[in-house]
Parts: structure tokens; sequence; C-alpha cells
């Protein structure tokens, strides 16, 4: 069941590949803008690296999360979907996996883009792309849930980012300081820590959503 | 389905309230009425019991008579019980200020800006309770479907989220003179603004969508989502950046200042039970005009015209 749902997703996302390519241009545009808040000081670039590559990831993951229900809400097909004998459970994690696949693609396509604008490079690719994937793990989670919900009413486009912001607040943090000392360097040892933070986040938030997900898109 | 909404508990609720009463005037004998005994009167009303023990019967005391003032309630269209919850608050705020402002020492080390505290712990105390209870709403509106949790829940997160604005600005005038600056990325501080936003977020929330009972369901799992949480903020900030003083408890404060703190966290549970139930009545009637609405007068139909 879960894996008829993901492939479904995943089709229905290389089908639609160019939106993800929009998407990050939009993020690598974003990168760009807001290296003109700090002005062209090389070191301090550096320093806020890992923040802005998060906030990029961040404003372009609204962008695909709120799109993601686009073809359940065409002609009523997530009536359709429920009313096939199928877990809303399997359809749920079968989105949010596709959303994480897709956020990590985004993320680490983000990578180089931050790294020729703000010199922020590091050899540790292995750790950041662990890093990434948590991180996006844990903006996907809720972020299906809650796209499921804006998806159906007015005003989407604003009520995603106005649940989904102050809820992931630990995970960006999380995510901006193990990413920030994968590049700056780690002499206290502090890696492991955001990253179990991270992992904690993400087993909460998988198994809550997946839980509550039924109870939202139920008639 | 106005049958639905109008179950009488009449009976039932004044039950209830009478031990919420007895319960919340046991609350307010030990957390209050001793220690201003003691402190003026030299008198000891403690009946023996160890001050840990008091403080505990002092805090159990108010949270769960609150609680089954809350819960009790069958939103009726009676306010007496809101009335008299109001009356009550304000007379114990009068109190908490009148010690706080004069009566209560300057503290030794932060001098006046100190008072603040007696306005700004009791709130913090609230607004948490107030967030728990919308919870607990949520939870039993998604487990029996019942419109009482569903307006109650919405009553208690507009109090929750007024009380955490006034926390965040109390915080922020707290801070500028104490460390220097406006706001302070310190864990609680940073805890409530997300927790403020968070449930503004739901409040948004609730106003986009018609179907009333889409609004309920989702609106209750974005409760229980965003107060999962609060945990996790608050030892992410504590982790990231720490600054805030330690927690205080009885031992640490001294007596003189218990009065008006402890004043103001009955008048401001009290005030804020009475908020809540007022606005669950008000969200309770919105939703029966919503699904029946009231036919047009006649002379209504002809301004419409």
């Amino acid at each position: 069941m879960l894996t008829a749902a993901l492939r479904k997703e995943m089709l229905l996302q290389w089908r639609t590949r160019a939106q993800l390519m929009a998407v990050f241009v939009f993020g690598a545009a974003a990168l760009l803008l807001f290296s003109f808040a700090v002005g062209p000081i090389a070191e301090m670039l550096r320093l806020f690296s890992a923040g802005f590559l998060w906030l990029g990831l961040l404003l372009s993951s609204t962008l695909t999360l709120a799109e993601s229900y686009h073809a359940e809400m065409e002609n009523r097909a997530l009536e359709g979907l429920l009313l096939l004998p199928a877990n809303p459970r399997s359809l749920y994690y079968g989105k949010a996996i596709a959303n994480w696949i897709q956020l990590v693609i985004l993320g680490m396509a983000l990578v180089p883009v931050m790294v020729i604008l703000y010199d922020a490079g590091t050899t540790r690719i292995f750790a950041l792309f662990v890093v990434v994937a948590l991180g996006a793990a844990g903006l996907s989670a809720p972020g299906t849930l809650y796209a499921a919900m804006t998806a159906q009413v007015r005003s989407r486009q604003t009520l995603l980012p106005l649940l989904l912001f102050p809820l992931i607040v630990p995970a960006l943090l999380a995510s901006v300081k193990a990413t920030s000392l994968i590049i700056l360097g780690d002499p206290m040892g502090q890696l492991k820590s955001w990253i179990s933070l991270l992992i904690a986040f993400d087993a909460i938030y998988w198994s809550l959503c997946g839980l509550l997900f039924g109870r939202v898109v139920e008639e | 389905m106005t049958e639905v909404l109008m179950t009488p508990t009449r009976t039932k609720s004044s039950l209830g309230n009478a031990v919420a009463t007895a319960l919340l005037c046991v609350g307010v004998y030990f957390g209050l009425v001793v220690t201003l005994a003691d402190q003026y009167l030299h008198a000891d009303l403690s009946l023996g019991l160890p001050l840990a023990v008091r403080t505990l019967i002092a805090v159990f005391g108010g949270l769960i008579g609150a609680i089954i003032f809350l819960a009790g309630d069958d939103l009726g269209g009676s306010l007496s019980t809101v009335k008299l919850l109001a009356t009550i608050a304000v007379a114990f705020l009068v109190l908490g200020t009148y010690f706080g402002l004069f009566v209560a020492p300057p503290e030794q080390f932060m001098g006046e800006v100190q008072r603040i505290m007696y306005v700004h712990v009791p709130t913090a105390w609230n607004a948490l309770l107030a967030m728990t209870f919308a919870f607990a709403c949520a939870i039993f509106y998604l487990f029996n479907g019942d419109w009482k949790w569903d307006a109650l829940m919405e009553g208690s997160i507009e109090v929750g989220v007024i009380l955490a604005f006034l926390l965040c600005c109390q915080g922020a005038i707290w801070a500028k003179p104490t460390w220097g600056v406006w706001w302070d990325w310190d864990p609680r501080l940073t805890t409530t603004a997300v927790l403020l936003f968070a449930f503004l977020g739901i409040l948004a929330l609730r106003k986009f969508v018609e179907d009333p009972v889409k609004r309920g369901v989702w609106s209750s799992v974005a409760t229980i989502i965003a107060y999962a949480d609060v945990p996790i903020v608050y030892f992410s900030v504590r982790w990231w950046n720490s600054l805030h003083q330690l927690q205080s408890n009885p031992n640490t404060v001294s007596k003189p200042f218990w009065i008006p703190l402890r004043a103001n966290a009955f008048g401001i549970l009290l005030l804020m039970t009475a908020f809540i139930l007022l606005r669950a009545r008000v969200s309770k009637l919105r939703l029966e005009n919503e699904l029946a609405p009231p036919p047009l007068l006649e002379a209504e139909l002809g301004e419409a015209v």
C-alpha cells in the first residue's frame, strides 16, 4: 500500500520535474539575495552561510509542500483516493516520503550554491548529507499534514507558512547549528547532540502526524 | 443540531461548580490566607501542614478547581458563574497590586524593577495553563466530537494567545533594565514567542475554514501538534542560548513577596477562567447561528431589499 502510494507520488513528481527546477531557481535566488542583507563581507557571509541555506530551503519548501496536494484537489481526487481500500496513513506516508526526497534533492542542490556564494566549503560531505536529510524530514512530516489542510481552504499560500514556521523552530535551529558546525569546524564535538535533537524531532512528528492524518482527510 | 448543542446538564453542572468552588477555597486558604495570617497577625493557621504540602495543595486546588469550572460548564445562557468569577478575580488582583506596589519591599539586587515579577510570573503560569487546557479540549473533541470542547478550545486558545502576548511584552519590559536589551533569546521567552505564533496560526486557520466540522477537527489536530512542540522548543533553545534566571520556588522567595505573587496568580487564574467561559459561549452561539441562522425579521428584510 505504502509503496503504491509512494510510487504514485514519485511518478507525479517526475512528470512535473520542471516545477522542482523552478523551486530550485527560487531557492538559489533567495540565497543570492540573502548575501545583500550582510553585505560583501566574506567572513560574515561564511559565518551565516548555514542559516541562509536553511532559510532558503525553508522558503522553497513552502512552495513544494503547498503544491504537493495540487493533483488531489483537482476533480475531487482526494475523495476518490479515500474510497480505495487503502489506509489513509499509507497515503500520508507516501506523500511525506515523496516530499522528503524532493526536499533532500533541493537541499543538496542548494549546497553548491551556498559553497560558491559564501565560500563555505567542507570536506565532510556525508555528515552534511545526513543533516540535510534529517532537517528535510523535520520539514516534510508536519508540512505534509498542514498542506493537506491548507490545500482545501482559501489563501493557502499564507496559511501554510503561518502554521508551519513556528512549529519547525527546533528542527530549523538544530539543522542550522549542525550545518554551521560542519562548515566552521566543531572543536567541542557538539554535532552529535544537535543530530540527536533532529532525530528526536523527526521521530515525534513522523509518528504523531501519521496518527492524526486520518482525521484531517476524513469526510 | 441545536438539541445536540444544548444538552441540559443543570444538576451535574451545579455539583461540579460546588466542588470547584470548594477546591478553589482550599487552594486560596493554603496559598494566601495562611501566609497573610502568618505575616500580619502572627497566627499559625497552617493546621500543622509543612510548607511543601501547603504549596502543593494551593497549586492543585486552584488548578483543578479552575479546570472543573471550565470542563463542567454547559455553556448555557446564564452568566452568573462568569460574573462571580470575574468579580472575585478583580478583588484578588486589587489585593495583589496593592501588596505588590506598596507593601512588599523592593528587591535587594534588582530594586523596583523586580515588582513586574508579581504580574509576570502569574501570567506565565496561567498562559501555560490555558494552552494546556486547549490541548486537553482538542483531545476530547477528537475523541467524542462534542461541540462544547470545540467552543472551549477556541476560548482557551484565544485567552492563551492574549496571555502569551502579555507575557512577551512583560518579558521585554523586564529585560530592558535588567539585561540592557528588549529581547533576549532565553528559552522561556523564546518558547512563549514561538507558542504565541503557533496558536495565532491556529486561530487564523479557524477563520479560514467554513465547514464547522472540518474547522473543529483541523484546529484540534493543529493544537495537538503545536502543543507537542513546546518542550522541544524549550530544550532546543536552552541548548542554543541561555541567560534567564533560574526558576524560583517557595524556598528561594521570601515571604513578603509571596502575597502579591499568589494573590495575582489566583486573580489571573479566575479572570482567565471567566474569560474562557465567556468566549466559549460566544463561540457556541456563533456556531449555532452558522448551523441554523435565525430567520430574518421583516424590518431587516425590508432594509436588505
